[in-house]
């Protein structure tokens, strides 16, 4: 076990180097950071010690080594659009995303759990085919077109939830949250599904197509023999044993979903980081760019991280396995 | 395995070109073999091929068949903007789906659209195929460290969104490249940014499978009798995996016609002087809220069903060539 989690952590901290590394070269190669700081009537001898204040003459390395240890502090310079603090900015705007992620995930679990179940337990039911027949649609569609739709109807047609922005929000201590005011609820409710139903799509179907295949096994059938409840057997035998995976892929789509937010932002006008990011590009906003680069990998390591272990704890089977499958 | 008509016994003599002693066409292997038996049994594939074979021709002839063309300025009439779909417009003109704000037929806008869409989709996927066939060959027959290499990337890769990759490589390219230089060029960097974003899935396929066909004798025989690697990389290797890229490749298509309109309603894709279908949606969503709905709806409408239609050619794709299926 400890090795596992000693392999893990280093190899968690090789991909938060090479981002790094990614997020170092977009400072270094894309134009003069010194051009982007100083006035047109900056002179050359002004520029050049600038250049040797902030230790740009430096070895790659040691540079390197520089960013690296300010990162790891949260300190990704000034924004060259906003012309503030990049980790200021980011503080400000990570709630709204955390508070959409972890609402349509909510929304994506508790919904795709019921509705697989269900139909996997009615198999041939039409009611079932027809969530699948959906369910294949909702592949298809892209995120932001589902937004659209959604506006269209609710929003512009029918008029019964706001289109875009998060509503009025409160202040506690250092976080924004709408989750305390009615219109920032209402303002909630359509980007929560906007970026959750492809991820409702995809654990329904997993969760069918895993308790499709639990139910064909012997001690399900065993337990019919021993005369249990329908119930006993569904919910107590069943579907524990398919909700492993399911913790896994939802983990990992926890990420995804983060990132994903940045085109549901973009489509609700939310002001969060997702949205941060792409004005950064259309900018090219080089700090806020790296910045947001690195949160999103640290995101994505921590969350693989977690899952592995959470995997590991939930399935016995693997912790004999571990050891000689993550060799080769 | 039974290889489409040719080699099982019961198919020998079947044909009538066959049995007079020619060999069958192409066409007519073609008609004989299981994939053409699977495809006209599920009706649902045979609609979906016709939905893209639609898109692809409308595409493909854009500026004949168009009825107005959305690029000539000389052409268009400010006064016929907003025209709802088969309303009456200010100068008289028809317009089947309507008008955008500067009284563009938003059907011909549709069909030239779709034109950049797959142009950007059929270039990203060859882009991501060339890439990953070539790096998952390598990895596969090389093996030692470039295998390791090849295959860390790909793992580090593979735990981010193609999307936010994509994202990512147009960032860059449009930080480093002069911006006089952007206008020409985005469409390539887009190619690159989906292509770039997509080439593990095929990396990895090829290399598990090139690792199983290296052992084989008749890889060991070509090794053997001199013939350099490159080669047997190409010629004996590389048609092995082709059936399981081909899956990749369709799906992968449906995967980056999706990611060129997803960038390009970001605002990081196609400008609006060219607008691919994913530009239309994003123009045409500033309107959606005066109740100009068509200008949006109807390229949704068609991205989606586009869309679909390749992602089911795809699946079906996957089950008829896979014989675990039959």
């Amino acid at each position: 076990m400890f090795a596992f989690l000693v392999r893990r952590l280093l190899q968690s901290i090789v991909v938060m180097l090479v981002v790094g590394l990614v997020a170092f070269s977009l400072f270094n190669f894309v134009g003069d950071p010194i051009h982007n700081m100083v006035g047109q009537e900056a002179t050359t001898e002004q520029r050049e010690e600038l250049r040797e204040q902030l230790g740009l003459n430096d070895p790659f390395p040691l540079q390197f080594a520089r960013f690296v240890a300010n990162a790891a502090q949260g300190e990704f310079g000034i924004s060259y659009r906003m012309a503030r603090p990049v980790d200021v900015v980011i503080a400000e705007r990570l709630p709204a995303t955390l508070e959409l992620a972890f609402v349509s995930a909510f929304f994506a679990l508790f919904l795709g759990v019921s509705a697989g179940v269900y139909a996997a337990l009615n198999r041939y039911g039409w009611t079932s085919r027809l969530v699948m027949t959906i369910s294949l649609i909702g592949v298809s569609l892209p995120t932001f077109l589902i937004g659209i739709l959604l506006i269209w109807i609710f929003a512009v047609q029918l008029q019964w939830l706001p289109s875009f922005g998060r509503g009025d929000v409160v202040q506690v201590g250092a976080w924004r949250t709408g989750f305390l005011t009615e219109s920032g609820l209402r303002a909630l409710i359509l980007p929560a599904i906007t970026l959750g139903l492809f991820q409702l799509t995809l654990i329904m179907r997993l969760v069918r197509a895993e308790m499709l295949e639990v139910l064909r096994t012997d001690y399900i059938k065993f337990a019919r023999a021993r005369g249990l409840s329908n119930r006993a057997i569904n919910f107590g035998h069943a579907l524990k044993n398919t909700l492993v995976p399911v913790i896994t892929i939802t983990g990992l789509q926890l990420g995804s979903i983060i990132a994903f937010a940045i085109i549901t932002e973009t489509v609700f006008q939310w002001p969060g980081v997702g949205l941060l990011f792409i004005i950064a590009i259309q900018f090219v906003d080089i700090p806020v760019m790296a910045a947001y680069l690195m949160l999103i990998a640290l995101f994505f390591v921590v969350i693989n991280l977690i899952v592995d272990l959470l995997y590991y704890a939930v399935d016995p089977r693997l912790r004999v396995e571990a050891g000689s499958a993550r060799a080769h | 395995m039974s290889v489409p008509g040719r080699n099982s016994p019961t198919s020998v003599a079947r044909h009538p070109a066959e049995r007079a002693g020619r060999p069958p066409s192409a066409l007519a292997r073609l008609r004989d073999s299981d994939l053409w038996y699977s495809f006209t049994r599920s009706p649902i594939t045979v609609i979906s091929a016709l939905i893209v074979l639609l898109f692809f021709l409308g595409a493909l002839f854009a500026p004949w068949i168009a009825p107005y063309n959305p690029f000539d300025p000389a052409s268009l009439n400010l006064m016929d903007g907003f025209t709802p779909p088969m309303g009456e417009a200010f100068s008289g003109n028809s317009y089947l789906l309507g008008t955008d704000d500067q009284g563009r037929d938003v059907l011909s806008a549709i069909l030239y659209g779709a034109r950049i869409s797959l142009f950007v989709g059929f270039c990203a996927v060859l882009f991501a195929m060339v890439l990953g066939i070539s790096l998952g060959l390598l990895a596969g027959y090389k093996g030692g460290w470039i295998d390791s290499l090849i295959m860390r990337i790909a793992d580090v890769q593979l735990s981010f969104p193609a999307i936010l990759v994509a994202l990512l490589i147009f960032g860059v390219a449009r930080a480093t490249l002069p911006r006089s230089f952007q206008e020409d060029m985005v469409i390539y960097v887009l190619i690159v940014a989906i292509g770039l974003s997509d080439w593990v899935q095929y990396a990895r396929t090829v290399r598990g499978t090139t690792m199983v066909e290296k052992n084989k004798e008749y890889v060991q025989a070509a090794r053997v009798i001199g013939v350099h690697p490159m080669l047997i990389m190409l010629r004996h290797v590389l048609p092995n995996v082709m059936g399981p890229v081909l899956v990749i490749a369709t799906i992968g298509l449906a995967l980056a016609i999706i990611a060129e309109a997803t960038l390009s309603f970001l605002g990081v894709g196609v400008p609006p002087t060219t607008p691919s279908l994913g530009t239309l949606i994003r123009i045409g969503n500033d309107y959606l809220f005066s109740g100009e709905w068509w200008i949006t709806l109807f390229p949704g409408l068609a991205l989606i069903l586009l869309a679909l239609s390749v992602n089911l050619l795809g699946d079906w794709l996957r089950d008829a060539l896979n014989p675990k299926l039959r």
